[in-house]
């Protein structure tokens, strides 16, 4: 016979407490909402890039029993076609190679995770990843052998000092350093690269120009459903549009199906139908990158502002989605490089961009008083064009960069895309390392110096 | 034309017989081929595209006719890849896709200091083919905990753009070549 005994009452509060958080964890962990929180699982702070998706724990776990292949595949699967792009000096296949198994077998660099480590924000460094500090140094010990300049260098400067990067040297090989050691700190007669759509759209695989030939279309071809209100407003925006000019109706964008639904509020995959690019980027960046459901493999709510890690204004609309930016009708292409991003970033490095050089450029060009590509607006450098190949270059496409990370860390990853269309190669070095210039948005003089340029002047032309 | 037949050849052969070899060597226990046998196949191909591009495209574009030339910066310079450049990225596109062979072009005078000799049978291989012009090295090592049959052949100084621009290099740690000199090693690798 049950008796009672003067621990039964601590027992039965331990059975309950354990089958309560039994239920509390189980219960979070299978559901199927995926706007249950699940941050009690996170191990971690997660880095900056990674926050947003956090909560879709298999876009890198893949799944419960994952090996690091899989979740290698997982990193490859976002960020290979970037490395690829950056011309990665430490590709994998240089370390699957097998006369390198010693090195791996210190440092497998086969694997991203061996160096980027996620959920220790305690050794996680400004670039937004963990990064070994003797990560060179394991390999390139002797360098000074090669380069006697290197003497005596910390093993743990290599990178931090602005010289190197581990994946992306494009603009800080040495013949490169040569090449341009000796321009000016700015080229006035500089340029930013122009929207070429309209140019190169006939050769653009994909782009449905039988359904919108580059016509302008009016108003009155325009049909929508007797229960849709159109306000003056909306076909006063669209008139003025790309899209009224470009043969892209009511009917481009609201129906886009095949079965003829109306949509009230088109979503970017409307907007991938012709604008494919711009929307992997978006897909791929900080805007965007909770609605990739192929990459994170579920569903995830869109980002808000308010969700953010960086200050953002109070003001700052809900859900980012293409039309945020770009204003759904109107597709301002003058509004959405500046207005746009200032009506939510609230850091300080938005706030000093309209008192800065760029943003008196930004304005002169804007007011017809200076050339086209002259001005310098917030996604001049953040989500600047480039010249996408298609064919292995048989024509280009200036495509905007929606991917923020693209250009963003390491910042020496701006140097060639964005600095180096307006300024010398030896100013932008020492003006990207320089935080005071960060934060002031660039409105004084570098008091950084970065030493590579000297270096490889004085092993290319000593003593001059 | 010659030597076109002969890479023409080889590339055929190695067509049939190398890669059904690769392919279903799942479906078949039985060894088709030595691993000898394979990596002479494979540096066959090799040799013979690195030949066709570095005297058809490189030397006679760059140096005979002037149109445009090679640079290890192609794209900065507008220019034309350089033949051992040519043979990296070609090793890096295999090393992406299987782990069944892995070659790389080294060389005991490298302008890279990457590419030196690291293991004891690549020392002793290209010691070996400098020393024995002609003949190939070969040889079985650990690497990693896996058994490699590991094949070195030489790397000649086949036109005179090999030559010049490996002697005026800013790196190189060598600036006598001549034409015809073995002025590295091709390794290729076959897991046992």
């Amino acid at each position: 016979m049950f008796m009672f005994g003067k621990n039964t009452v601590y027992w039965l509060a331990w059975v309950a407490l354990t089958g309560g958080l039994v239920a509390f964890f189980l219960l979070r962990l299978f559901a199927e909402n995926p706007e249950e929180d699940k941050t009690v699982f996170l191990p971690g702070h997660t880095s900056d890039g990674h926050y947003q998706i956090e909560l879709a724990c298999n876009a890198c776990h893949t799944g419960p029993y994952a090996d690091r292949d899989a979740m290698q595949q997982a990193c490859e699967g976002c960020h290979g076609a970037a490395l690829k792009e950056a011309k990665d000096d430490h590709p994998k296949s240089k370390f699957t190679d097998p006369r390198n198994a010693d090195r791996i077998a210190v440092l497998d660099a086969r694997y991203c995770v061996t160096c980027h480590v996620e959920h220790r924000p305690e050794i996680t460094g400004a670039m937004g990843v963990t990064v070994p500090a003797d990560v060179c140094y394991l390999c390139h010990a002797d360098i000074a052998e090669d380069r006697p300049s290197h003497e005596g260098m910390a093993f743990d400067t290599c990178a931090s000092a602005g010289c190197h990067n581990f994946h992306d040297n494009r603009a800080l090989y040495e013949d490169f350093l040569v090449k341009h050691m000796d321009e000016a700190a700015t080229d006035i007669e500089g340029r930013l690269l122009q929207a070429n759509l309209r140019d190169i759209v006939e050769q653009l695989p994909d782009y449905p120009l039988d359904q919108h030939p580059l016509n302008p279309v009016d108003l009155a071809a325009q049909q929508w459903p007797a229960e849709v209100t159109v306000s003056e407003e909306i076909t006063a925006d669209w008139l003025a549009s790309g899209h009224a000019a470009s043969g892209v109706g009511c009917n481009g964008c609201h129906v886009a199906t095949e079965d003829g639904e109306w949509l009230e509020s088109p979503s970017h995959e409307v907007c991938a139908s012709c604008h494919r690019g711009e929307t992997d980027g978006f897909l791929a960046g900080r805007h965007g990158m909770r609605l990739d459901v192929e990459k994170i493999g579920q569903t995830l709510p869109a980002m808000q502002p308010a969700s953010a890690r960086l200050p953002m204004k109070s003001t700052a609309g809900a859900e980012l989605s293409c039309q945020s930016c770009h204003g759904a009708h109107r597709y301002d292409t003058v509004a959405a490089p500046v207005e746009a991003c200032l009506s939510c970033h609230d850091d300080e490095h938005s706030k000093a961009y309209e008192q800065s050089p760029h943003a008196a450029l930004w304005l002169a060009e804007q007011q017809g008083e200076a050339e086209a590509g002259s001005g310098v607006s917030c996604a001049s450098c953040h989500m600047p064009r480039f010249d996408r190949d298609y064919f292995w270059g048989t024509f280009t496409h200036n495509q905007v960069q929606h991917n923020q990370s693209a250009n963003l860390r390491p910042n020496e990853k701006m140097i060639r895309e964005v600095c180096l269309n307006c300024h010398g190669l030896p100013f932008t070095l020492d003006a990207l390392a320089d935080p005071q210039l960060i934060q002031n948005n660039f409105s004084t003089p570098p008091t950084v110096h970065v030493d590579s340029v000297d270096l490889a002047r004085e092993r290319a032309a000593p003593g001059t | 034309m010659k030597h076109l037949k002969k890479a023409t050849l080889a590339m055929g052969l190695s067509t049939a017989l190398v890669l059904p070899a690769l392919v279903l060597g799942d479906v078949s226990d039985e060894a088709k081929f030595s691993p000898k046998q394979m990596t002479d196949w494979l540096h066959l191909v090799m040799s013979s595209d690195r030949t066709v591009y570095t005297r058809l495209i490189v030397n006679r574009l760059q140096n005979k006719e002037k149109v445009i030339k090679a640079s290890e910066h192609f794209e900065d310079d507008k220019a034309l890849v350089l033949p051992a450049q040519m043979f990296r990225f070609g090793a890096e596109m295999v090393g992406e896709q299987t782990d069944d062979f892995s070659y790389s072009l080294l060389s005991e005078w490298p302008i890279n200091k990457q590419n030196a000799p690291r293991t004891e049978v690549e020392k002793a291989g290209l010691a070996y083919i400098a020393a024995n012009k002609g003949e190939n090295y070969y040889a079985t090592e650990e690497l990693g905990g896996t058994t490699y049959f590991t094949a070195v052949y030489a790397d000649m100084a086949v036109a005179p753009a090999c030559v010049s621009c490996h002697n005026d290099h800013k790196d190189t740690p060598r600036s006598d070549f001549k034409l015809g000199d073995v002025m590295g090693g091709v390794v290729i690798r076959v897991p046992l």
